[in-house]
């Protein structure tokens, strides 16, 4: 078992998930928005690194590890719900070009912002978990007591977003907010609440990868979550835009495919690994690997 | 009870309705008729505040509900089942009417159960998706979603539509059933005029957004003008 667990695949797999996860939770916080609202958000991962410096930057003052990851999802909530209420809103029914031009500037407002606040030197943040990784009988084993909890906290928050999607009322008024919004209205469900909600939700969940990306090995910086955004939006894509699952999927089938190039052939190919999968996945199922296909009688 | 006042709406240059007015009153079904592009939709949609009127008011009971959000129109009691039904396919049959309770107090299990046995079709297949219901199925599934927050006032676009006469006959009874069991205001737009007068006790023509003739369904339905230009019913 010990040599198992310590092999090289089981190197790569690690390491693959613990990455994958990150993207998985990016590209399942741009679901969320783009089933709520069909706005592809380009500053996702901006609004997640601007709430989680707010959040982590806490421990300057002596605030406890935990407390500055609740710090931060409660800023990106209020931030997400903030974005949506002021800057999308009067957007809706316009072209969609609109969004994106809103959205990507938003992007480029919060990182010169966070250069300006905070400037652009990465900050290691100290995480109470150790992040050295464990050893059985001397050989190594790519898990750490960190990497543990980040698979942890990434599940447990899959899991509420799907329970809470799946078996609550809010969760039913969001969905039918998505699929049918006039219809929605006409039953009295208060839609542009629900479109502030699924706005700040998808902070949230945003945020949570931004919280993992910086207390992780390359540190807190204005641009950390650049990269980690190009791959969610693949991830989300290539699982299908519709389908939270898949957002899912395609995150750790990203970090997987990076990794096993990383490892076999190149670490400067690795980036490439989302592409190559996004191109495969476009040319067999180009409406996502996960997209239930609806066909609509009239 | 439902009082439209010379409401006029237009969708840009294009007049869809022009100083309209009438009253629909409970535990009776008002019969709203005309062509197609006559702005019977427009109407119903513009009572549900999904189109805002450019002139006119809209009472319900005393209270103008003119310049309301659609939302809070449907929690005033008003259920509006729109064209071509409004079920959502993507949610199962119980989630549809789950959905359908939001607008109002009432408890959600209790109302389940009265529109289960109101529709036991429905009961039977509750964890199904609405894609597996046949046309009828959808139209019951409709009414039971807009009667389970218990509305003062119901509003049905077209529900004959793409049914068999057989079902739309039994649709039109089931209507005429509810609202006087539960002294219900009932609006139905219909360009089936022959179904509509027959359950109907009022009923208002319209003719290219004006209103060419108001008054007892029987009377509309005897008057041999009006079948032969507006209904388009020949004896």
């Amino acid at each position: 078992m010990s040599q198992f667990l310590s092999s090289a695949m089981m190197h790569n797999i690690f390491a693959g998930l613990a990455q994958g996860v990150i993207y998985s939770l990016v590209a399942l916080s741009l679901v969320i928005i783009w089933q709520s609202t069909h706005v592809l958000n380009f500053a996702q991962g901006a609004m997640a690194m601007f709430a989680s410096y707010v959040g982590m930057t806490e421990i300057d003052r002596g605030l406890n590890y935990w407390l500055c990851i609740v710090v931060s999802v409660v800023v990106g909530l209020l931030f997400g719900g903030f974005t949506e209420r002021v800057l999308i809103r009067p957007l809706y029914g316009k072209p969609e070009i609109n969004a994106i031009v809103v959205t990507v500037g938003l992007l480029g407002v919060l990182e010169a912002v966070a250069q300006a606040l905070w400037t652009s030197t990465t900050r290691n943040i100290a995480t109470p978990l150790s992040q050295i990784y464990f050893h059985d009988q001397g050989r190594l084993v790519l898990l750490s007591p960190f990497v543990i909890f980040q698979f942890t906290l990434a599940i447990a928050i899959m899991l509420i977003v799907a329970g809470l999607f799946r078996f609550t009322d809010l969760g039913l008024q969001l969905r039918a907010s998505a699929l049918a919004p006039e219809v929605a209205r006409l039953l009295g469900v208060r839609v542009n609440r629900m479109l502030t909600f699924g706005w700040m939700l998808s902070a949230a969940v945003g945020t949570v990868a931004a919280v993992i990306v910086a207390s992780g090995s390359f540190g807190l910086y204005p641009s950390d979550m650049d990269g980690i955004l190009i791959a969610g939006f693949i991830a989300a894509v290539v699982g299908g835009l519709d389908s939270p699952v898949g957002a899912v999927i395609g995150g750790l089938l990203i970090g997987l495919t990076e990794q096993f190039i990383l490892s076999y052939w190149s670490a400067d190919l690795a980036p490439l690994g989302g592409i190559i999968l996004l191109v495969v996945a476009l040319m067999i199922r180009p409406q996502g690997l996960f997209t239930k296909s609806v066909s609509r009688r009239v | 009870m439902i009082r439209v006042e010379h409401l006029t709406v237009s969708y840009g240059a294009i007049v869809a309705l022009t100083d309209v007015s009438l009253e629909a009153n409970p535990g009776r079904v008002t019969a709203v008729l005309g062509a197609n592009g006559a702005g019977k939709s427009t109407l119903l949609r513009t009572i549900s505040g999904l189109v805002a009127p450019k002139g006119g008011d809209i009472f319900l009971g005393d209270r103008s509900i003119v310049s309301m959000a659609t939302e809070n129109i449907a929690r005033l009691g008003v259920a509006h089942v729109p064209e071509g039904r409004g079920v959502i396919h993507e949610l199962t049959i119980e989630e549809n009417l789950r959905l359908g309770a939001f607008a109002s107090k009432v408890d959600i299990g209790a109302g389940l159960e009265k529109q289960y046995e109101q529709f036991p079709i429905l009961g039977d297949r509750r964890k199904k998706y609405c894609s597996t219901l046949s046309g009828g199925e959808r139209q019951m599934l409709a009414m039971a979603r807009a009667l389970i927050s218990e509305p003062q006032v119901l509003l049905l676009d077209e529900p004959s539509l793409g049914l068999a006469p057989q079902v739309t006959s039994e649709l039109m009874n089931l209507i005429l059933e509810l609202c006087h069991a539960s002294n219900l205001t009932v609006i139905l737009v219909e360009q089936n005029a022959k179904s509509a007068l027959r359950i109907a006790h009022d009923a208002v023509v319209l003719h290219l957004g004006a209103v060419v003739a108001s008054g007892t369904a029987e009377a509309i339905a005897n008057d041999k003008n009006l079948r032969h230009y507006y209904l388009g019913l020949v004896q």
